[in-house]
């Protein structure tokens, strides 16, 4: 057991990485769903006891191999990474058993398998990008998870062929995005000759005035905001995520985009300091602009979609620019509010996807038109898709409400008001395209006579578990909040860097 | 049982309310009765309640921690026991009353329509027990949502529409303004409850006061100052008991006590008048109380004059938090009752008109009070409530605001106050005179046949319908002969003793 | 500053130069082609630029191959960049695979390579679906 515990931090990543091969090996769809499921319960029940350790402020460092770093490759885990551990491992586990079940109508059942397998490969990646400490350690998971997630999109074609050309776009994009990234890398590591996180910031410290250093935090995050789909960078998002098998819409639209806003925080405020005068102008010039822009741009364009999937997908991007304000506040309160709406839009998202797959599994499309008055025959379904809506909203009592309360404060801690008016009038534009979907389901009057069943329970029941968690914690929020504090205080006060506990192997210097 | 258990019951009941409707739809009268009883349980859970808090037990009760420093909790204090007590003893009749319209007009889906209702009294008893403004606004916004439907309910074209401009006005204005200011509130005080003489003194200048008020008055939607009223004659698509108990009583009541509950517990009124930081929002009070009074006179459907008699009347409320008196304070928190028991009334007969007769314009009225005779005489008794006549109990909030705003020098707004009851004579009289008075319009069956006994002459409601609004206009003179109980109770809220009201 | 045009300047970063000239490649014809086969071989470029960036930056001038040779003053390159795009060419050789593939799979769908007419078959599909669905409702009223 104590082994366990000492070596959890690669166990968490190296047991999904192995379920993986091992779900082609045995090549049965209901042995590879329980080998996937077991293993994301797992990194679940790890990731939580990760969390527990650090959410007082600590530091845990592992060395792989017992080599130490900066030489040896370095996992290290404070609140802000164990935190996204949790979201990543929570929504695949309870992704999972949906998938199971919504599967079978969309994908060709030779390919469940691989479908299983690909799944725990972007797992893997998800979980190896949050945890480790290596830079280059960052791309290399990144691709895991990415060319995992390609095939992931691509395997929709079984339902509707454009699932192939937007997973083609997600490829481009996402190649170029993986590359700029590196490209930033490769310049860090020629100015300090290290990519050890924790290294890299005492060497980047007095390197300041350093054009290199600047052009690399440049492209570090172009490359990764093209994978979290900040505003103008956003063109794959909703192809991917409207013609994606329903839950790979759910585990993509909560988990995907969080981890690569993660990995900007990291890099903005642990690798390079938070003290730097150019972050502060990419703050001001670049993410605050387009923050509000993708809030107010992409709300409306939400508010024109025909297909319930895109809007959502619209909605994602609008919300993604809730949290890049939050980064855009520059202090712990902003932070706080984007490190727990990372959590809260995860639930939310990851409930409102899973609900509109259960209604596309029943009626066959995802246009809106056609869910007319479905609202009497899926009681369950659609009461999922008003909740999750209230909360995309921010109706106190749910988690959205929670992220933007906290958001509200940190703008209002720093005396940005008019920045807190914009953020409450985006929200208007969120009421406008939910009101859409709730008018649809109940009060318009059903177009066809065919009477559809309220979706199976196996659908239902994972859905619910998020739609509940989305009101939990609207209620209960300051588990959450405290985490998030926690986090953003590691992020911007440097705690990253400080001591840690050395878990695992002792030995090899 | 223990204070916070009695709290605790008091939210419960409506909730188990609301299931029930959901786990019955089929069983009308099952779902009816059950709903029924526990409302009567409700009312005796609220009055224990008060019996113990004017015993002086602490009733306070911490439910979950929603931030490391703030916590969705509940406490008992005078502006929320009386306003528990409306809320809760007109559930009671408005269940009835609901019951025999939605039978008598062959409404659909009332499993639907009640679940929902007993979710909106519900969250009424928790904007009445709120203990923080966080609190207040998570109920508040329940309130919202859980009535959207109700408006909606007809499923109509106007149905649908009335009921976007309903959720368009109070949702846009609670997040775009209340929240806001209920955030920078909490960044400017550090804390949000509610205590006795506010939490803003001395914590920021006249002018942010000023604009913070602003944002709250015009962030409430629900208590309907103009420009933002527009949604109470657009909810009166809903059915009738709708209008009566939620679009006449617990969600513009919820408005307006917000209304107060902040001034009082949040500004304080000794900051207010010493900041004169409200004297702004005296004017639009006084404006909103004109203006919709003068287009009250113009509707001739019955529910939207009766609708914009609220705007005005709410408007009263606002103006006795604004003139920043203790006096104005007391009055607008005695006018949340007696206004609440004049239009419930007034409603409950405009929906008894509509289930007798299928008649909703004023002009097609002449002449029912004939064959309608109890809730006519309920009507007047409703109207001359409104206006201010004894000996209804109407008379006393309107001469307390009426003195404060003499004491506070304010003689245009006394004025106002005038002039606006003079109106309410005007569009509320005649109604009912010509109920009586006039002969009647249609020929046939509303038409007098004089060889008939009378009895056998009328064509009243069913009786469910006629029974509530007779018992709330009886309530109306009741409470003329109670007031100063209530202003008793009220006086611990502005901590200085006020005026005694004598006894009628 | 004053150098930036010198011939120091410029002959001193050729190796950058020539990345900066084969990125773009890369990157313009990513964005130019129509031709989704066309697309994969640019980003191939622009990956590879990439590589060469990071392998000419572990070369040490006078460093021979890292391999240990027993003379303690021999000048070895430094290796780990190396190493490190050795991993990035894995990746990009799995990308251009799944690239190729998803190409395949566009053509026995659609029956075209072509960015544009395959976007027309979309946006073709999208108002037929939208069509179909007017007449639907237009049928239940």
């Amino acid at each position: 057991m104590s082994a366990l515990v000492n070596h959890s931090l690669i166990l968490v990543v190296l047991i999904p990485l192995l379920a993986a091969p091992l779900c082609m090996l045995f090549g049965n769809r209901a042995v590879a769903f329980w080998i996937s499921f077991f293993a994301s319960l797992f990194a679940l029940i790890l990731s939580l006891h990760l969390l527990l350790m650090v959410i007082d402020g600590d530091v845990l460092s592992y060395h792989l191999g017992g080599w130490a770093p900066p030489l040896g490759i370095e996992y290290r885990v404070d609140a802000a990474n164990a935190l996204v551990l949790l979201i990543v491992s929570a929504i695949s586990t309870v992704v999972l058993p949906y998938a199971r079940v919504s599967i079978k109508d969309e994908i060709a059942e030779h390919h469940h398998t691989l479908f299983f397998a690909c799944y725990m490969l972007c797992f893997t990646g998800l979980l190896g990008v949050a945890i480790t400490g290596d830079a280059f350690n960052v791309f290399v998971f990144l691709e895991i998870s990415s060319l995992s997630t390609y095939v992931l999109v691509a395997l929709g074609a079984n339902k509707d062929k454009r699932a192939l050309s937007a997973a083609y776009d997600y490829l481009i994009l996402g190649t170029i995005g993986a590359t700029f990234f590196v490209i930033g890398l490769g310049l860090i590591y020629m100015s300090t000759g290290t990519l050890n996180m924790v290294d890299l910031s005492q060497r980047l410290a007095p390197l300041e005035d350093n054009k290199t250093v600047r052009t690399a935090f440049a492209f570090i995050v172009i490359g990764m905001g093209l994978k979290i789909a900040i505003y103008p960078l956003h063109r794959w998002l909703p192809g991917a995520y409207t013609y994606a098998p329903s839950a790979i819409s759910a585990f993509l639209a909560a988990t995907a985009t969080k981890v690569a806003i993660y990995v900007v925080l990291r890099f903005m405020f642990s690798v390079f300091s938070a003290k730097f005068g150019f972050e502060l102008d990419t703050v001001r010039l670049i993410f605050f602009p387009f923050a509000i822009i993708a809030m107010f741009a992409a709300s409306l364009i939400a508010v024109y979609q025909v297909n319930l999937k895109r809007l959502l997908a619209y909605s994602s991007i609008a919300q993604i620019g809730y949290m890049l304000l939050g980064v855009a506040l520059f202090s712990s309160a902003g932070l706080t509010a984007t490190m727990a709406h990372l959590f809260n839009h995860a639930i939310t998202k990851g409930a409102m996807f899973m609900a509109v797959g259960a209604i596309i599994m029943r009626i066959g499309s995802p246009l809106l038109p056609k869910m007319a008055g479905l609202g009497r025959q899926m009681p369950w379904t659609s009461a999922a898709i008003v909740l999750g809506g209230l909360s995309l909203i921010g109706v106190p009592g749910t988690a959205g409400f929670v992220s933007k309360w906290l958001l509200l404060t940190a703008a209002f801690q720093q005396g940005y008001w008019f920045i807190a008016l914009l953020i409450v009038a985006s929200s208007l534009l969120a009421v406008i395209y939910v009101w859409k979907c709730v008018e649809t389901l109940y009060l318009t009057p059903s177009t066809s006579n065919v009477a559809v069943a309220e979706a199976p329970l196996s659908l239902l029941v994972p859905t619910y578990v998020l739609v509940i968690a989305t009101i939990w914690f609207g209620l209960d929020a300051s588990t959450i909040t405290v985490a998030s504090q926690t986090a953003a205080e590691s992020l911007i006060g440097g705690g990253y860097g400080g001591e840690a506990t050395v878990m695992g192997v002792e030995g090899r210097k | 049982m223990t204070p916070s258990m009695q709290i605790i019951l008091s939210m419960l009941l409506p909730l188990v309310a609301c299931l029930t409707c959901v786990l019955l739809p089929k069983l009308n009268n099952l779902r009816d009765g059950i709903t029924l009883v526990l409302a009567i349980l409700l009312f005796g859970t609220v009055l224990r309640i008060y019996q113990g808090f004017s015993l002086g037990a602490d009733y306070s009760l911490e439910l979950i921690q929603f931030h490391p420093n703030i916590s969705i909790a509940f406490k008992i204090e005078p502006l929320g026991m009386v306003f528990a007590l409306v809320a809760s003893s007109l559930w009671i009749l408005t269940h009835i009353y609901g019951v025999g319209y939605m039978r008598g007009n062959n409404e659909k889906k009332h499993a639907r329509f009640f679940a929902c209702f007993a979710f909106a009294i519900f969250a009424t008893i928790g904007i009445a027990f709120s203990a923080n403004l966080l609190t207040l606004f998570l109920f508040y916004e329940l309130l919202t949502v859980s009535t959207y439907p109700l408006v909606a309910h007809k499923e109509t074209g106007e149905a649908k529409s009335g009921a976007r401009t309903y959720l368009g006005i109070l949702m846009g204005t609670s997040i775009v303004f209340l929240l806001t200011a209920i955030v920078w509130t909490h960044v400017i005080a550090g804390r949000m409850d509610f205590v006795v003489g506010g939490i803003l003194a001395d914590k920021t200048t006249a002018g942010f006061l000023a604009i913070l008020l602003g944002l709250f008055a015009f962030g409430i939607g629900k208590a309907a100052l103009m420009p933002f009223h527009r949604w109470l004659p657009a909810a009166m698509v809903a059915p009738t008991p709708v209008s009566a108990l939620l679009h006449a009583v617990a969600v513009v009541k919820a408005g307006v006590f917000s209304m107060l509950k902040i001034g009082v517990y949040i500004f304080g009124i000794e900051n207010l008048s010493l900041t004169g930081a409200s004297e702004w929002l005296m004017w639009v009070a006084a404006f909103s109380i004109l203006a919709a009074s003068i287009i009250a006179m113009q509707q001739d459907n019955l529910k939207r004059r009766l609708a914009y008699s609220t705007v005005s009347q709410l408007s009263y409320i606002t103006l006795g938090v604004a003139l920043a008196t203790s006096m104005g304070a007391i009055g607008g928190g005695l006018h949340i009752v007696t206004h609440a028991f004049g239009k419930i009334t007034l409603f409950m007969c405009a929906g008894a008109i509509y289930v007798a007769t299928h008649k909703t314009e004023i002009s097609d009225m002449r002449g029912l009070g004939r064959t309608m005779p109890f809730t006519f005489i309920a009507f007047g008794i409703g109207a001359m409530n409104i206006i201010g006549l004894p000996p209804m109990a109407g008379s006393w909030s309107k001469w307390m605001l009426m003195v404060a705003a003499a004491d506070s020098g304010q003689l245009i707004m006394m004025s106002v106050l005038m002039v606006s009851s003079l109106l309410n004579v005007a569009y509320l009289v005649p109604i009912f005179a010509r109920g009586f008075f006039s002969p009647a319009t249609g020929t046939g069956s509303t038409a007098i046949n004089a060889d008939i006994p009378w009895r056998e002459r009328l064509s009243e409601a069913p009786l469910l319908c006629v029974m509530p609004l007779c018992i709330t206009a009886v309530g109306c003179i009741v409470l003329f002969f109670y007031a100063n109980s209530i202003t008793d109770f009220l006086e611990p809220i502005t901590q200085i003793p006020v005026p005694e009201v004598s006894n009628g | 500053m004053d150098n930036l045009f010198s011939s120091g300047f410029i002959f001193g970063h050729m190796n950058y130069w020539l990345f900066v000239v084969l990125m773009m490649t890369g990157l313009y014809i990513v964005v130019s082609r129509g031709n989704l086969l066309k697309k994969v071989v640019g980003l191939n470029l622009f990956q590879a630029a990439v590589f060469m960036l990071y392998i000419s930056m572990g070369k040490v001038a006078g460093g021979t191959a890292p391999i240990l040779t027993g003379n303690p003053d021999e000048v070895y390159s430094n290796p780990l960049p190396h190493v490190l795009i050795l991993t990035a060419i894995v990746v990009g050789i799995a990308t251009t695979s799944l690239g190729l593939a998803l190409i395949v799979r566009i053509n026995e769908s659609y029956g075209t390579i072509e960015e544009d007419e395959v976007l027309a078959l979309d946006q073709q599909q999208e108002r037929d679906e939208l069509a179909a669905l007017e007449e639907e409702v237009l049928k239940s009223k």
